[in-house]
């Protein structure tokens, strides 16, 4: 349903007024393909270009190169309107998608105004329709965004974002920004909005423990690529790239006992503007050999699962 | 109660008495400011020598009731400043707005036109202007606006920038709304404090440079009782008669000075840093 | 075995009428790491602050005791408590950047705390800075010192943090949600770090976070906090494996367990959101949320002994 063809999303960054342009390689040529029904989590640390990927599939930010498209027809050609039914977002931090100046009345009816042909009334009763399935009661309406508290402002967000009925929601870290007991309740609600209204998810977060529980999918991004891909049960149980693997030793599940692992990664840090040659990932690895510095992996599928690893090979 | 609450209150008093007198200028003044009576030209206030109760701030030169034309100038003044504001904050508001949401090329020219308005001489431009076009109220309103858009433009574009990248932004895009829609409800709303605050300062300018304008001889037209022309017709006097420019000066500064009080308070209560 | 920091009945209440901290005490032992964990809002971080006396105007401190080994931190002149503060106890935020003076290198910082508490040289301070870089594992230390906070990455800094903390021999180290701003993969090696540190140097830790995984890996002892008050104390192994306290008991259910929590089925979540109280709230402030309320959940509730080392907050729990 969403094919994602070779994504790339460069920025120019201007440093100063005599150094050279640097070339930010936010998301570096992502390829996947993500079906009605599914959830796609995608991991990775800050700046691997997941939000960025995120903002490319809402159709906000144009691909450099490459295409993405949904049930075959391309993005860039859509209609923004024909788009807003299409998908939709749901952000991280609930403080800043909300206008502060709007009433959550007017803030979950948007949508339906931009659309431009529904009347009035039917705007209304759509949003409070869609204001009471995400367990919001009416009174909720006539508020502000500052009159509710974090978990509530998460729920005005995603009734916002469902209430032209997409097929696919865009989760940029929807639960980061909340708190344990919240971020529990927001992730139920998602879960029970995806059986009934059928969507289907990309899911993006830092949180693997998270991602393990929602995602039927997961891809593991590191500097703008996709470096390992694979279904939620066989990434959990086997990881095969070195990365994927201290990502997920570096979870600290709520069980004493256990030492706090040694992840292995050393102190360098992953920088997109200047992207290391052969395997992006060789400066980190703890099990790099010569190759890696100079080869550049090439993307390899094996049982529905796409590793990105010369000792894969 | 604080010393800011305080000068707040006093720079509203005095806003908003001046705007009274202003608007009820047919009721309050004692005279017509237009009937000349040369039988009484150059009384001198009540409580100076020579000064008679008939009228209470004394006459000009023309023999002009002072303290209506004081009066009906507080019209002038106001209805210059606030056309002014309205002209040049539309201006700024929307070259502003439009540089600071799209960036790029677009952001460029604005940045290019704002230094350029900041390399023209205010004064010069506008006395050239109204000389070549004759003045009028009109024609100071629009010279005015013209030319006092930059702060406006610099404050919208600034404050612009920090919204357009808020997460509430890229979800309206994602709803499907227009730019149209973007730029007026969505940012337009958050930026507009900033605004107000602006719009105060601008207004004390535009009307300390009318006066100058109408004191160069090309602001408003004579016989309108501008302040600036006040004080303008009375400088031949002022040696003898020192009160035919200390009215309008003091009616002048009182208003100016009661704008930015209020102008520094609105910009605390409304929660406003600005850089100057 | 003597606390290094004893707190009993601390109470922080702010100008707008607001009930921070209401009535805590807690222990912290010498080479233990102390957990306060807790939701946003709950009064660990105004805990902290408080113990350092960092708190803004406004905010009213009482205790009954509050010592640092055998001096009475209420008593403290403004001046003594700067003295302390950065010596023997010691303090690291959540944003390293916000806590780094941005104008100024990396090495003049750190050796600036040695200078003002010890008295010796910018050589020698600078000496020791570099030397505790090192051990903070930062490869390079020499020329880190001459770098300013901005040049750093999230981890660096916070490892810098750590270091600056480090420089007067702390007996009391005080990390008010040290990882929060971090990557996973970083946050791992900074508590491994800290770890490491407190077990090397025998430091007293008392360690603020949300999040649970943390509190099990790092914590001998915890205390769960919520609108101000503790709500259960226990060993980090009684707590996981006995949790007496219904808000510990939903909070434990609403982190997923890779492996463990079933996939298809809801987390468990605990509804409604944290009451404001003032300050002359009376009762369990969690019995709006709670599945197990009773009508004696509003009336005064007693600290009970569910085990040895083990308080709960609670009416039901069993005596």
């Amino acid at each position: 349903m969403i094919e994602v063809r070779e994504a790339v999303r460069h920025f120019a960054g201007r440093t100063g007024l005599f150094s050279a342009d640097r070339v930010v390689r936010a998301v570096d040529g992502v390829s996947f393909n993500l079906e009605s029904g599914g959830v796609l989590g995608i991991v990775g640390e800050s700046g691997c270009g997941k939000s960025t990927l995120g903002r490319m599939i809402l159709g906000l930010l144009p691909p450099s190169a490459g295409k993405i498209l949904v049930d075959g027809q391309d993005l860039g050609v859509l209609d923004r309107r024909e788009r807003a039914r299409l998908i939709q977002p749901v952000f991280q931090d609930p403080f800043s998608s909300l206008n502060p100046r709007q009433r959550v009345r007017e803030i979950v009816g948007l949508p339906l105004a931009a659309q431009g042909a529904l009347p009035a009334a039917k705007q209304r009763e759509l949003a409070m329709d869609m204001l009471a399935r995400v367990g919001l009661p009416d009174a909720m309406a006539d508020r502000f965004p500052a009159q509710l508290s974090g978990g509530q402002r998460q729920r005005v967000a995603i009734a916002r974002a469902l209430v032209l009925r997409p097929r696919i929601v865009v989760c940029d870290e929807p639960t980061s920004a909340l708190d344990v007991s919240v971020q529990a309740q927001i992730l139920n609600l998602l879960a029970d909005l995806r059986k009934e209204l059928g969507l289907t998810y990309i899911f993006i977060s830092h949180n693997l423990a998270v991602v393990e529980h929602v995602a039927t999918e997961v891809a593991v991004m590191y500097l703008g690529r996709f470096v390992e891909h694979a279904t939620a049960d066989a990434l959990f149980a086997d990881p095969r790239h070195p990365y994927t693997r201290a990502l997920l030793a570096s979870v600290l599940t709520a069980e004493p006992g256990i030492p706090i692992p040694d992840v292995g990664l050393g102190d360098t840090y992953p920088d997109p503007a200047n992207i290391p040659s052969g395997c992006r990932f060789h400066p980190r690895c703890p099990m790099a050999i010569d190759r890696c510095r100079s080869e550049t992996p090439i993307p390899r599928s094996r049982d529905g699962r796409v590793t990105e690893c010369l000792l894969e090979a | 109660m604080t010393a800011r609450s305080i000068s707040t209150g006093l720079g509203l008093f005095i806003v908003g008495a001046i705007v009274l007198i202003a608007l009820g200028a047919g009721l309050l003044a004692p005279h017509d400011p237009f009937t000349q009576d040369l039988m009484y030209r150059m009384v001198p206030p009540r409580w100076m020598d020579g000064g008679t109760s008939l009228h209470l701030l004394g006459t000009d030169q023309l023999g002009r009731d002072y303290l209506s034309r004081l009066i009906y100038g507080a019209r002038i003044s106001l209805l210059i400043g606030s056309l002014t504001v309205v002209t040049s904050g539309l201006i700024g508001t929307t070259l502003g707005i439009t540089g600071g949401y799209f960036g790029g090329r677009i952001d460029d020219a604005v940045m290019f036109a704002i230094t350029c308005r900041l390399a023209i001489p205010l004064i010069l431009v506008a006395l050239t202007v109204v000389a070549l076009v004759g003045s009028s109220l009109t024609v100071v309103v629009l010279t005015l606006g013209l030319l006092l858009w930059e702060r406006f433009a610099v404050v919208a574009r600034t404050t612009t920038m920090q919204v357009r990248n808020l997460d509430y932004i890229a979800a309206a895009r994602a709803a499907g709304a227009s730019t149209a829609h973007i730029l007026i409800k969505e940012i337009l709303p958050n930026i507009l404090t900033h605004l107000i605050v602006v719009a105060t300062l601008e207004m004390a300018l535009a009307i300390l440079l009318e006066a100058a304008l109408s004191f160069l001889g090309l602001g408003v037209p004579p016989p309108l009782p501008s302040w600036g022309l006040m004080i303008a017709e009375g400088k031949d006097y002022m040696f003898f008669s020192p009160w035919v420019i200390m009215v309008p000066g003091i009616a002048l500064f009182v208003l100016v000075f009661g704008i930015n009080l209020l102008g520094d308070g609105l910009r605390d209560l409304l929660g406003v840093s600005q850089r100057r | 075995m003597k606390p290094v920091l004893e707190i009993a009945n601390l109470r922080v209440g702010f100008s707008d009428g607001t009930a921070a901290v209401r009535g805590i005490s807690l222990n912290v032992l010498p080479g233990e790491t102390h957990c306060l964990v807790g939701e946003s809002g709950c009064g660990k971080s105004v805990t902290a602050l408080s113990v350092m006396s960092l708190l803004g105007r406004g905010a009213k401190r009482s205790a009954e005791v509050m010592r640092f080994h055998d001096r009475d931190l209420t008593r403290m002149s403004d001046r003594e408590m700067a003295r302390l503060r950065g010596d023997k106890m010691a303090m690291i935020f959540q944003e390293p950047m916000t806590s780094l003076n941005p104008a100024y290198t990396v090495g003049s910082q750190m050796a600036e705390v040695l200078e003002r508490h010890r008295h010796v040289s910018r050589a020698q301070g600078l000496d020791r800075a570099a030397a505790l870089l090192g051990h903070v594992g930062i490869t390079a230390p020499g020329m880190r010192l001459s770098q300013y906070p901005h040049q750093l990455s999230g981890g660096l800094r916070q490892r810098v943090m750590i270091a600056m903390a480090l420089m007067c021999e702390p007996e009391l180290l005080i990390a008010d949600e040290p990882t929060t701003a971090l990557d996973v993969t970083v946050q791992a090696q900074i508590l491994r770090l800290l770890q490491g540190l407190q077990r090397q140097l025998g430091l007293a830790l008392l360690l603020i976070t949300h999040d649970l995984g943390i509190v099990a890996r790092m914590a001998q002892r915890v205390s769960v906090m919520y609108a101000g008050q503790i709500v259960e104390s226990a060993t980090a192994e009684a707590l996981f494996a006995a949790p007496a306290h219904p808000y510990t008991q939903g909070l434990l259910n609403c982190v997923p367990i890779p492996g463990k929590t079933p996939r298809d089925q809801p987390l468990g979540s605990i509804p409604g959101v944290v009451p404001r109280i003032g300050a002359g709230f009376i009762g369990c402030a969690f019995r709006d949320r709670c599945t197990h309320a009773t009508t004696a959940c509003s009336g005064d509730i007693p600290r009970r002994s569910v085990a040895q080392h083990h308080e709960t907050l609670c009416t039901m729990a069993p005596s």
